[in-house]
This record gives structure tokens, C-alpha cells and sequence, in this order.
């Protein structure tokens, strides 16, 4: 049976970590780096690199991190944020990385989603879906609509109809992030992704919002989704992956428990 | 030296940092020559069966693979290089190589209403032991992503298999020959355990 992934989200600008990690009983560290190769030993089942660079000119210290990324770890890694064409999707995969996440990209430009899947393979491309929630409306039947540029433009899209569209355009995989949720550790949006995932025959991250193991044991339980995106929770050593995957396991939720 | 075949199959570079990480010699080469020449040969790809059959044939890296197993050479098979050493893949009706009896199917995502690709970890269930999971912890999970999966006719041949919508062959064998539908160079340490030991492994289909 395939396992529930549980993948911690690092956000690297200029090189670095834009805030220290602090792992149990561990100096605070931010080279992204050393913090993957921690979190390949600690066990995640994936990493995904965010880049708020916010100058495209220093874009190759990122392609930098990556290579050097890919040499010390030995599963998938994706990186997000700043891929707004076909060369930097290329870029970023030919450093190493398994995936690329598109965003705001993929909303200003959809053709981006498909040229990638036919270079690259659909399992390359992941779709980023920013969501809010929004009042319901013939405009937004769903009451969740996509926004962009973190979270500030509004864009008139449904996120059902975008996640649908994605997936026929050729995304392999959906990461769908709760712009609400995210931040307040009061666990995902459970309704949103039970939404998206039961209406789309790729896989679903949820992202945004978790605070504790329940939370993700919350998301992942009747299939609302197939893979969590974590952050504070782990970054500054509240729990360890194997605390979380052992948490899971007990509560009937298959997760890799050998590494 | 270690051959990894190079035939525009999406992501090489992968398994070559993995056997850097090894300290095992390897090179990326569609050199006919170099490929019949090496001491083993790794055979990976992400990609459509099609054109994968029709750049390995092109490249005349079809001869070069079947030589190499009659040859006795151990031959690594990986994800898209596992379904090309059958007889036809569903995906593009494409001829393969047929180094195994059998066929490659699609997984039935509709009718199972299960999501495809089969994407993430998954166990495999050894059916008997082989010299390349030696020092492999059972239960240990791999790294799979996938739509078609192979459906070996001899049942000899298949030595660990997978629950993903049905149980299927997810590592098959075939004397000098070594093929698995996951990708131990993104597996973690038991995937790497797995490159190690066929970086040494003779090609003989035993355990000691």
C-alpha cells in the first residue's frame, strides 16, 4: 500500500534560509543545505525548496543550492517560487531537482504547465494553487478562489475549475495551500481539500496551517489528500518527523517508518 | 566501469550523482562501443515507452542492450528501462526489447478510482531473495512513480511485487539481468544499499 508523504518546506532566499532552523537539541542552522541532508536523515519523504528570491539576477544561487543539494540527498526534492518559464523549469531539473512547482506563473501563462509535461514528463510538474475563501458566486461556485503574488491579487478563478484545468494541461500533482489556514497552527482546511482532492485523479499536498500531528492525521484520513506540507512544526524542533510518522502509524495512517 | 545508457530519457544525471555519492565509476554515454565495453550497464529513464524505443533504436542502443545480456554482463533496469525490456508496452503500442516474456499494462485508474501515477513509497514483497537486496531491511519502502507497470508471462521472473490498485511485479529478474520499477537512486538509503550491491554483483542469480 502507498504510504502518505510528509514533506517539510524550507524557504531559501539569496542561498539561505529566511529564518534560522532549529532542530531538537540543535544549534540553529541556515544553510538549506545542511537542513536537507538533516531532514533526509530524519526521514521526510520529500523536500520542497521555496524560492522568495526576489531579484530573477540571483536566481543562479539557487540553481547553485540545488546542485549541491542533489548531491547529498537520495530522495525527491521540488523547488518553487520564482520558475516562471520554460528555461527555468529546465534549469532547476537539470540541477537535480525531481520537481518544479509553478504558481503565479501558471496562472498568467497555463501554457507553461503543458510545455512542461511534454519536455519533462507530468510527474515533473507540480501545480502551486494559492486559495482563499471567498463568499460563493456564479464567478466562484466553489467559495474558494485562486489568488497570486502571495496571496495579494485576487484573480477570478475558481480553484476547483483551476485544479481540473491543471490536471488536464498536464500537472502531476497538486499543491494546494490554504492562504487562511496558513500560519494560524489551526490545522488544514480540511473542506478545501476534500474538494479538490476527490474531484482530481492526481495526487494532493495539503499545505497551510498545521500545528500538530493531529492536524495532518486530520487531512490525510479518507483520502483528503495524499501528501502534507509541514514547516514550524518541525523547524524548530515542537516534534520530529518521527514523531509525527509514529503518531500517524498508531492512528492506522501508512506512512514509511524505515529510513 | 558502470555504463548508464543515455537515450534523452529525462533524468540520468540522477543515478550518476548517486553512484558519485557511491565512489563508483560511471559514465552517461549513447556510445555503442562504450556501452559494450563496460563492466555493467544501468538502465533508467522517465519518459514515454515510445520514444523511448524509437531514440534507443535510432542510437542503435537496442543491439547494444540485448548483446550486453547475452553477454552475461549485469544490466540494471530501472522505471521506464524495467517496461522496455519486456516484449510491448500499452503505452504508444510500442515493441520493446523483449529480454522478458510478457507485456506492459496501464494501471486502471478509472475503474479502481484510485490516482495515477502511482506516485510515492511503496513496499516490496520479496518473493525470493536476490543478490541486490542483500543487507536490504524487509519492509522497506521505495520510491515509485509510474502509470504502466509490467506484467511478466513466466512468474519465475518476478521476485518482488507491490500493492498499488492490484498487486503487481515491481522487481524482476533474469539471470544477469536486474530490473525494478521503483528508482533506488531516489529511495534513500535502501535504494542505495541497492546500487551498491550491484555495483559488485557478478551477475549471478543466487544469494550466498
Amino acid at each position: 500500500m502507498l504510504s502518505k508523504r510528509i514533506i517539510p518546506c524550507l524557504d531559501v532566499r539569496d542561498g539561505r534560509l529566511t529564518k534560522g532552523i532549529k532542530f531538537k537539541g540543535n544549534v540553529d542552522i541556515g544553510d538549506p543545505v545542511e537542513i536537507a541532508a538533516q531532514y533526509y536523515r530524519d526521514g521526510a519523504d520529500e523536500i520542497v525548496f521555496y524560492d522568495i528570491t526576489a531579484s530573477h539576477e540571483k536566481r543562479n544561487i539557487m540553481i547553485e543550492t540545488v546542485r549541491k543539494v542533489a548531491e547529498r540527498i537520495f530522495i525527491p526534492f521540488s523547488v518553487g517560487g520564482g520558475i516562471r518559464t520554460f528555461d527555468d523549469m529546465r534549469e532547476v531539473l537539470l540541477a537535480g531537482a525531481e520537481k518544479v512547482s509553478v504558481n503565479s506563473a501558471a496562472v498568467r501563462n497555463p501554457k507553461i504547465i503543458s510545455e512542461g509535461a511534454a519536455a519533462f514528463g507530468r510527474q515533473c510538474i507540480v501545480l502551486g494553487m494559492d486559495v482563499k475563501k471567498v463568499s460563493v458566486s456564479d464567478k466562484i461556485p466553489s467559495g474558494y478562489e485562486i489568488v497570486i503574488d502571495g496571496g495579494r491579487q485576487f484573480t477570478g478563478l475558481d480553484a476547483l475549475e483551476w485544479a481540473k484545468m491543471g490536471q488536464t494541461l498536464g500537472a502531476g500533482e497538486i499543491c494546494l495551500n490554504s492562504i487562511d489556514a496558513d500560519g494560524t497552527k489551526e490545522g488544514y482546511e480540511l473542506k478545501l481539500n476534500r474538494l479538490i482532492s476527490s474531484n482530481v485523479n492526481i495526487p494532493v499536498i495539503a499545505s497551510g496551517g498545521a500545528g500538530t500531528p493531529e492536524h495532518i492525521f486530520e487531512v490525510l484520513k479518507d483520502d483528503k489528500a495524499d501528501a502534507t506540507l509541514i514547516a514550524s512544526m518541525t523547524h524548530y524542533g515542537s516534534y520530529t518527523i518521527k514523531e509525527i510518522k509514529t503518531y500517524l502509524s498508531t492512528r492506522g495512517v501508512k506512512v514509511r517508518m524505515n529510513w | 566501469m558502470i555504463a548508464i545508457i543515455d537515450y534523452n530519457a529525462g533524468n540520468l544525471t540522477s543515478v550518476k550523482r548517486a553512484m558519485d555519492y557511491l565512489g563508483k565509476d560511471s559514465i552517461i554515454t549513447a556510445d555503442y562501443s562504450e556501452i559494450i565495453s563496460a563492466d555493467r550497464i544501468v538502465f533508467p529513464g522517465v519518459g514515454a515507452a515510445g520514444r523511448a524505443m524509437a531514440d534507443l533504436k535510432k542510437r542503435k542502443l537496442d543491439r547494444a542492450i540485448v548483446e550486453a545480456f547475452n553477454d552475461k554482463k549485469p544490466i540494471l533496469g530501472i522505471c521506464l528501462g524495467t517496461q522496455v525490456i519486456m516484449e510491448t508496452s500499452e503505452e504508444n503500442n510500442t515493441e520493446c526489447l523483449g529480454i522478458i516474456k510478457g507485456r506492459v499494462a496501464m494501471f486502471a485508474a478509472e475503474s479502481s478510482g484510485m490516482k495515477v501515477p502511482h506516485m510515492g513509497w511503496n513496499s516490496v514483497i520479496l518473493k525470493r531473495k536476490h543478490p541486490l537486496f542483500q543487507g536490504v531491511e524487509q519492509g522497506s519502502e521505495f520510491y515509485f512513480v509510474h502509470s504502466y507497470y509490467p506484467v511478466p508471462e513466466d512468474p519465475d521472473k518476478v521476485l518482488g511485487e507491490t500493492d498499488y490498485i492490484a498487486r503487481f511485479a515491481s522487481f524482476l529478474a533474469s539471470g544477469n539481468l536486474a530490473a525494478m520499477q521503483f528508482h533506488p537512486e531516489k529511495s534513500g538509503e535502501p535504494g542505495l544499499k541497492i546500487l551498491a550491491n550491484f555495483s559488485k554483483w557478478d551477475g549471478r542469480d543466487y544469494v550466498e
